[in-house]
């Protein structure tokens, strides 16, 4: 095993509102390792995202805050770094790639202008070795006529051209970590395809960890290596993906993968678990999901589950395991 | 050999166009649309002809005095006949229109210098830099601009400030009391923008902040600086004519087309000798209405809601 590239340990990310804090990210551990990609999974408004955020420090201030835990990217406390160094680690060796390639890129700059820029920010290209760069990585994500790209608007390309144009920022400097926040989800079905074989690719090229955040199962079986299941901000169950889709244990991951529709089984409905995800605002002590969970039991209500090792590299929070193990 | 100029021409040519091929181009096929902002827009070309290409034409000099030919009414000599010096008319008021069109432009371009850099500073840090600017703002926009002008002109006349540099003095003041509002106008665009995604990509990128402030977040409020800056040279250029006018401004001999229309001030001149004042008079009535046209226009073309 490779040593984990990145690790967040006990991460816990609030956000102070007028009617009261939202802990959005509540004790959140995960590692990425080298050249793995690993997934986070959940419904909306589970913290998936903020945990991406978290990671590059841009949670909006003062609202949002880290509270707790530390985030540490080859051995460098992230949560440390002065603003500087910061800006120096973002773009540079860790990139991102946003959900919405619309509004993402500016919408008055040149495609060439925007890719440039980290380039000469980071590399510290001139402008005739960064233009030279700038074509190659264009062409490098599957785009034709690379110079006219260049000199185009974001308006004027359609919404999979500007998420390779992303991706073509995001790996402009190398990054040893891509964090990917749903790139495929304002993408129809076949674009999607082809952004993930563009993402494995550059995975298998470059050997880059890649953090990729999403709610699509499909995308997780696809690209993952090891997935972490998160609901209302706590990670409830993780584990290889094999391991993972093969026999999950939470009820909650059961329900997910429920209710992915089949091809070839046709159904007059889809599976769904019932209920919202709760107000993050004054949770209980309890198990978080206990009032959709078909196997509720009274302790669900009482008490919150701890992430334990089940099998190997499996990790679940859930009473019915707890009860399972104290029993053997 | 032909066939390699023609190819290149035409690659230079798609290259062009396909650069163009954005705001600007849009925006002049817009405005060309609309005929009562072209005609401002032709007619300050001319204006700006005039003024600048037109002494070259004239066979008299700006400053030359002519004891013979004093106050004399349009003539085939002199067109718009001769002031209380024997100076042409007309060459004086090409040579008044440069300095006039000069302190708007200049006035206008210093003002939007400043007030697009505060404001974007502003409306980017927020915090104690926004309040200690905006607030100085305030202040200065609570105090009604032309008393302010009054009493600096009033100063600098004091102090006896020489001629040449007053025109300098005029531009500067007139910025300082522009600003503001310009300042006001980029920071709440910019407190808008500022929480656009792009602006979240910018930092995951890790780029320096003069880039996202002056790269980034500036470029997108240039249509409405535009508009509002053709606005401005309108009224900097009736600023200047009210100051020189009431002698607080740029004073003679330096002609302005405020300090000419002084001549109406005099009684004998201002019933007798109409060509001394109506000219500058029209002058400064024809330039402000056809920027506050062109103005009209551009705001309409660039205002993307608008589509006819």
């Amino acid at each position: 095993m490779t040593n984990a590239l990145l690790t967040i340990d006990h991460l816990q990310t609030h956000f102070f509102t007028p009617s009261g804090v939202v802990k959005a990210v509540n004790d959140i551990s995960l590692r990425v390792r080298e050249g793995e990609t690993v997934c986070i999974v959940g419904e909306s408004g589970c913290g998936k995202s903020v945990t991406a955020m978290s990671v590059l420090g841009l949670v909006a201030e003062p609202q949002g805050k880290v509270v707790g835990g530390d985030i540490r990217f080859d051995g460098v406390d992230l949560l440390q770094l002065s603003p500087l160094e910061k800006q120096q680690l973002r773009g540079n060796d860790i990139a991102m790639i946003f959900q919405e390639p619309m509004s993402s890129l500016n919408p008055v700059l040149t495609i060439g202008e925007q890719i440039m820029e980290p380039l000469w920010e980071h590399l510290l290209l001139s402008k005739k070795e960064a233009r030279a760069k700038a074509i190659e990585l264009i062409s490098l994500v599957g785009i034709p006529r690379p110079e006219e790209i260049m000199n185009a608007y974001p308006h004027q390309l359609s919404g999979g051209m500007l998420q390779r144009i992303m991706i073509a920022i995001a790996i402009s400097c190398n990054p040893r970590l891509l964090i990917a926040d749903e790139p495929t989800t304002a993408l129809d079905v076949t674009i999607q395809a082809q952004i993930l074989d563009l993402l494995r690719e550059i995975k298998e090229t470059y050997n880059t960890a890649i953090l990729l955040i999403t709610h699509d199962l499909g995308v997780v079986a696809e690209m993952a290596d090891y997935v972490v299941v998160m609901y209302a901000g706590k990670v409830i169950e993780e584990g290889p993906v094999l391991e993972l889709f093969s026999n999950p244990r939470h009820p909650y991951t059961r329900g997910l993968l429920q209710a992915k529709p089949v091809i070839g089984q046709r159904k007059k409905r889809l599976n769904s678990i019932p209920g919202q995800v709760p107000n993050l605002i004054g949770l209980a002590d309890s198990c978080y999901f206990h009032d959709r969970c078909e196997s509720c039991m009274s302790v669900c209500r009482l008490k919150q589950p701890e992430l334990k090792q089940i099998d190997d590299g499996h990790r679940v929070a859930c009473w019915l395991y707890e009860e399972e193990s104290g029993l053997a | 050999m032909s066939s390699i100029v023609t190819e290149t021409a035409g690659l230079a040519g798609t290259r062009t166009g396909a650069r163009r091929s954005s705001l600007w181009r849009d925006t002049f096929a817009k405005l060309k649309k609309n005929k009562v902002a072209m005609c401002g827009l032709v007619f300050l070309v001319i204006m700006f002809l005039f003024c600048f290409i037109g002494p070259f034409f004239s066979p008299y000099a700006s400053g030359k005095v002519n004891t013979v030919m004093i106050n004399k009414p349009p003539s085939m000599a002199h067109w718009l006949g001769t002031d209380n010096l024997g100076r042409d008319i007309l060459t004086r008021l090409m040579q008044a229109g440069r300095i006039s069109l000069t302190v708007g432009l200049a006035a206008m371009l210093l003002s939007v210098f400043i007030g697009s850099v505060l404001g974007v500073v502003a409306g980017y840090y927020r915090g104690v830099v926004d309040q200690i600017v905006m607030r100085f703002a305030d202040i200065l926009m609570t105090i009604p601009g032309l008393p302010l002008l009054f009493i600096i002109g009033a100063i600098l006349s004091e102090w006896k400030v020489p001629t040449d540099y007053r025109i300098y003095i005029v531009m500067l003041m007139l910025s300082l009391i522009g600003w503001p509002e310009l300042a006001r106008l980029v920071r709440s665009q910019i407190l808008s923008l500022r929480e656009r995604e792009f602006m979240q990509a910018t930092e995951s990128l890790g780029l320096r902040d003069h880039r996202k402030l002056f790269f980034h977040l500036l470029p997108n409020t240039i249509p409405i600086l535009i508009v509002v800056a053709t606005l401005r040279v309108g009224g900097a250029i009736l600023s200047e004519s009210v100051l020189s006018y009431l002698g607080l401004g740029v004073v003679p001999p330096t002609p302005t087309w405020g300090n000419m229309i002084d001549a109406a001030n005099t009684l004998i001149d201002f019933q007798k000798r109409p060509w001394l004042w109506i000219p500058p008079g029209f002058a400064i009535f024809a330039t402000v209405i056809s920027i506050n046209l062109l103005g009209d226009g551009l705001r309409d073309a660039l205002d993307p809601k608008m589509k006819r």
